[in-house]
């Protein structure tokens, strides 16, 4: 607040004008009444993208501007402007190159050139090697490198990914004939359907939607909030971006139908920063198609731990995203303190199908990357053996598979015929997670790849509890002895009691699994023993 | 108002309270410790609303804030009793019990109406009546104000004018309302509460009853002369006449707080004698005769402090004061001694529970019982008794024996008039990091003290009377002038000005301001000056 007198530094015109766009012009000086409105606190993280959209970074005047419009104080702004890896604090050139370094592009030979930035996964797995540029400036854009994706490479035995390999245009609405028959049916027998199907969520947590529906819908403290989570940060992952960028409609539609059957009011789609493409497609479907429920776009600024759904709230709030305890779980006490419905984007496209019926497979997709010929976007019915998704996408010999990303686990050639279903993975001590499949094959290097996770996890910890924010570092220097040869003996036993303190006492997802991968390579592969 | 300097109620009460009014009050900055408890209340959804002639940083953290101009708190208060009433949410039934006076009130402020009031006040009629409407409607409402009320030349009728909204709408006596005299330091209202005030003896007993008088001649061996002292502004009159000619300062420093500064340096210069007791070497002690360097308060010495909220807490010695620095207690009653008068033991406990058999509010507070219970808040008047909560809660009674009077106060603007040769309004006030005129909080260096020696004017004025926004100036009242440097400030409007009182040594405010003092509260009118502004080239 002003009363923190540490910020003297103006806006320049630029950047006053695309703050204001966010926040609204400010009122002249001399009134003799004035309204504070402590509730934007929210359009803070998108005012910051704006002025560093505008000018390529933000400066100390942008900063002390959107502050105090916004009535945050400078040094509670800063935190937050520091929490996000996309988020510039120093000057830099209007046009900065982020490359991936991660699991896939790493396999695929990415280098970075100089004066570009290194960067975890940007979702575009199966164009491996990739880049995203940005450009900042009066008409401010972004450029995913290679720019556009291969067609889907399977073409038969779809459900979610149909409309997609049909060519439907993703710029048009297509009939909402889902929303119209929800309407038909009534809010409760929409839950029930829900509650009937097989769906569980498809963020990586498989927790049943129709209770997660049913829930909210029975809060009496209004408003509710939906909130669809499309910050799929899971390095390998990418089936999210596909389906807001191919077939945006189908998203748009299920959040009406979600929002219609658990009486919220308002939903907000949270996209990944990465992904400009799904910005447009999916603004422009909002804008096109009237699906009874006001949804409104809010885009990330670089940070995994966002894809968490308290920490996710906390940053459309305005806040670090930093996840909040639980209980209260989103369902009593989520978006803004109320009721919230918080489901991933793949669960959400489900639901049409669900309300007319007409296809009951229970189908999940899978983003397969890494040595494989035909990368890309699957669909299987639940239970196929991983084997035969191995096979459709071309991968030979592999030594060894990445299932569920970074917080997944590493399986060898001999454990290929796991059914790729919830219970099997349970079974197995895996996890499906996000439906990441990345090969690694013969002549694939392993170590690099658990370095670069045991440094994902340091880097992605958002610091706020200790298990996670000491545990990442000392995971990824244990690692970094052992892979140098400087181990001193203790390694394995200190990564054993790393992998346990964090599981067990990390308050949410990104520390409970930032051992899970490294220590599947250790014990399971082998590598590194 | 009902005869206790005192806030009605609790903290507790303003962590609960559904409106919460800041009149003439920036407790954001200089009550930051109240301001907590606020902030509670609003993020539970309370609303609040600041009186206050700048957008302060609290009325930056209002739901509404109403910019009157300086010295039109009467208008205003009036504006809102009158609106209150015509739109009938006047608690009528509390009225009729419980309070005197109504009528004759009601007839006062028949002339101010929204549209008057917009007239004297500047404030739009509109936001005029969301305060009134808002008050009117509130179940648990806090009034809460500081100096921008006090520090007028008529500040009693300016209080008077606040507590007249209160007993209108019954917003006193009951739990979740009340009235609040925000103090400015730890123990401000203790002072007052043991009697350092010139018409009262501890506990705010009547220094005219003869009983009261009797009593305290008793304990103390003494005969208290029946007659009311003087208050500071008083004490500076008596200077000037002569007959003032000795002066013991204890922990204040009136040569740079007090107003119309060269005066005030001029009458301590003239005494006989003068002594000063203090744990710094003010700019007053550097005017005295004998300097007797004191233990602080806080760490240094045994005690008691009492609250805002009337709440009287232990303090505890951690560590010996520094040199010859000795307790305040053994200080006067070394004094005492040499004067030859024994006044019996000096440890701090022994002491208060002398105050507790004489003052009856206090007399159920043990040190052991104030430990135990974290502090207890008066009146407490036995060991049985928990303390209050809130005062004045004998207003809701079904007989209410002593009634609270409605106050008829009118307009009286300020003493220094604006004119074509002093046409800016002048207000001071204080800042977060400082404390009054800087003794204990000057002496650091810290980058909060950045711009604190600063005019600071609105943009118009800067570009009307040809100053630069950081440019040097002469800043000139009717009573003396100061330079400094201009720093522009948006949230002030056209016409008025602010400075602080906080860096005297430097930059010394109060050359400026008036010494026109209110005759019952001996305040002076710090908060409304005329000065014109002057650029050096």
């Amino acid at each position: 607040m002003p009363d923190l007198k540490l910020l003297e530094a103006e806006p320049s015109e630029a950047e006053r004008a695309a703050i204001d766009a966010v926040v609204g012009a400010e009122a002249a000086n001399g009134g003799r009444v004035a309204r504070s409105d402590r509730t934007r606190r929210h359009l803070l993280l998108p005012a910051l993208r704006a002025a560093q959209r505008r000018v390529g970074w933000v400066t100390p005047g942008a900063l002390g501007y959107a502050s105090r419009r916004l009535e945050v104080p400078p040094a509670d702004a800063y935190g937050v402007a520091t929490f996000y890896a996309l988020i510039s604090l120093e000057e830099r050139p209007p046009e900065v190159l982020h490359v991936c370094t991660d699991l896939s592009c790493a396999l695929a030979g990415a280098s970075v050139p100089p004066g570009a930035h290194p960067s975890p996964c940007l979702g575009l797995c199966e164009r491996a090697p990739a880049a995203l540029r940005t450009v900042a400036g009066p008409e401010p854009r972004e450029e995913q490198i290679p720019p556009s994706s291969p067609p889907l490479p399977q073409t038969t035995g779809l459900k979610l990914l149909r409309r997609i390999a049909e060519g439907a245009d993703p710029e048009s609405p297509p009939e909402l004939r889902a929303l119209d028959r929800a309407r038909v049916l009534g809010a409760q027998r929409v839950i029930e359907l829900v509650k009937a199907s097989p769906l569980l969520g498809r963020g990586g947590a498989a927790f049943p939607t129709g209770l997660k529906w049913e829930a909210v819908a029975r809060q009496p403290v209004k408003p509710h909030y939906l909130v669809c989570n499309a910050d799929e940060s899971e390095p390998g992952t990418f089936k999210d971006r596909v389906l807001m960028e191919q077939d945006p409609f189908a998203l748009v539609e299920a959040i009406g139908i979600a929002a219609y059957a658990t009486g919220c009011e308002k939903a907000f789609v949270y996209v990944r920063a990465e992904y400009p493409l799904a910005h447009e497609r999916l603004q422009n479907a909002i804008d096109r198609a009237d699906v009874g429920v006001e949804i409104e776009l809010r885009i990330g600024a670089g940070a995994y731990v966002c894809g968490e759904e308290t920490a996710l709230f906390q940053s459309i709030e305005g806040y670090r995203g930093e996840p909040r305890n639980k209980p209260p779980f989103p369902v009593e006490v989520g978006l803004f303190g109320k009721p919230t419905v918080v489901n991933n984007v793949e669960t959400l496209v489900n639901v049409p199908h669900i309300v007319l019926g007409e296809d009951a497979r229970d189908t999940r997709l899978f983003c397969v990357s890494g040595n494989v010929a035909r990368p890309g976007l699957y669909e299987l019915e639940l239970g196929t053996p991983l084997g035969e998704l191995l096979e459709l996408a071309g991968a030979e010999r592999a030594k060894a598979v990445l299932l569920g990303g970074a917080a997944g686990s590493f399986l060898r050639p001999d454990q290929l015929d796991l059914p790729l279903s919830f219970d099997a993975a349970r079974s197995a001590g895996v996890t499906l997670g996000s439906g990441v499949v990345i090969v690694y094959g013969e002549d694939a290097e392993l170590v690099p790849a658990v370095l670069r996770i045991a440094e994902f996890f340091r880097d992605e910890s958002c610091g706020q509890c200790v298990p996670c924010r000491v545990g990442t570092v000392r995971q990824e220097e244990a690692l970094h002895r052992l892979a140098s040869g400087k181990a001193n003996g203790n390694e394995l036993a200190v990564l054993a009691d790393l992998t346990q303190v964090m599981r067990d006492a990390s308050i949410c997802g990104l520390g409970q699994t930032a051992a899970n991968a490294v220590d599947s390579a250790i014990h399971n592969l082998g590598v590194l023993q | 108002m009902f005869g206790a300097g005192g806030g009605t109620s609790s903290y507790e009460e303003t962590r609960a309270a559904d409106l919460i009014v800041l009149w003439g009050s920036n407790a954001r900055e200089a009550h930051p410790i109240f301001f907590h408890h606020l902030l509670k209340a609003v993020n539970n959804g309370a609303k609040l609303i600041v009186v206050d002639p700048r957008r302060t940083p609290s009325a930056q953290w209002a739901d509404l804030w109403l910019g009157l101009d300086v010295g039109t708190d009467i208008p205003l208060a009036n504006a809102v009793a009158r609106e209150i009433i015509e739109a009938g949410l006047a608690d009528m039934e509390f009225v009729g019990r419980a309070t005197s006076g109504f009528e004759a009130f009601r007839e006062s402020v028949q002339p101010w109406t929204l549209d008057e009031a917009e007239r004297v006040t500047g404030v739009p009629a509109e936001a005029i009546r969301e305060l009134a409407h808002s008050y009117g409607e509130a179940t648990h409402a806090q009034l809460c104000w500081t100096l921008g009320i006090t520090e007028h030349h008529n500040a009693v009728d300016n209080v008077f004018a606040l507590i007249n909204l209160a007993l209108l709408t019954g917003k006193v006596g009951k739990w979740g309302s009340g009235l609040q005299p925000l103090r400015g330091q730890n123990n401000v209202q203790g002072g007052g509460d043991m009697g350092a005030i010139p018409n009262r003896l501890p506990g705010f007993q009547e220094i005219l009853d003869d009983a009261v008088r009797a009593k305290f001649d008793a304990a103390w061996g003494s005969s208290i002369p029946p007659k009311h002292g003087l208050h500071l502004s008083g004490m500076f009159e008596a200077m000037e006449h002569g007959d003032l000619r000795a002066v013991y300062v204890v922990g204040e420093n009136p040569a740079q707080g007090e107003a119309d500064q060269a005066r005030a340096e001029r009458l301590l210069q003239g005494l006989d004698h003068l002594v000063v007791q203090d744990i710094f070497l003010t700019r007053t002690a550097q005017l005295a005769d004998v300097v007797l360097p004191a233990a602080a308060t806080l760490g240094e010495a045994e005690g008691t402090v009492t609250s805002s909220e009337r709440r009287v807490q232990r303090v505890r010695k951690a560590y010996d004061a520094p040199g010859d620095a000795r307790d305040d207690i053994e200080i006067v009653y070394e004094l005492a001694r040499h004067l030859g008068h024994d006044l019996g033991s000096t440890k701090a406990e022994d002491v208060w529970n002398e105050l507790r058999s004489l003052s009856p509010i206090h007399a159920g507070m043990s040190y052991a019982r104030l430990e135990e219970l974290g502090g207890i808040q008066w009146p407490c008047r036995d060991e049985s008794d928990p303390g209050s909560l809130f005062l004045h809660g004998r207003l809701w009674d079904d007989v209410v024996e002593d009634r609270a009077p409605f106050q008829v106060v009118e307009h009286d603007p300020p003493v220094d008039t604006l004119d074509d040769d002093f046409p800016l309004r002048l207000t001071t006030g204080r800042r977060l990091e400082s404390y009054n005129t800087g003794v204990q909080t000057g002496g650091y260096s810290s980058p909060l003290h950045a711009g604190g020696l600063d005019i600071l004017l609105a943009p118009e004025d800067g570009a009307r009377y040809g100053i630069r926004d950081g440019g040097r100036v002469r800043v000139v009242s009717r009573r003396g002038s100061v330079e400094t440097s201009a720093r522009y400030d948006k949230n002030l409007r056209a016409g008025l000005a602010f400075m602080n009182l906080h860096f005297p040594d430097e930059v010394a405010t109060n050359v400026l301001t008036i010494d026109a003092t209110d005759p019952k509260s001996g305040t002076a009118e710090f908060k409304a000056t005329a000065i014109r502004l002057e650029a050096i080239a």
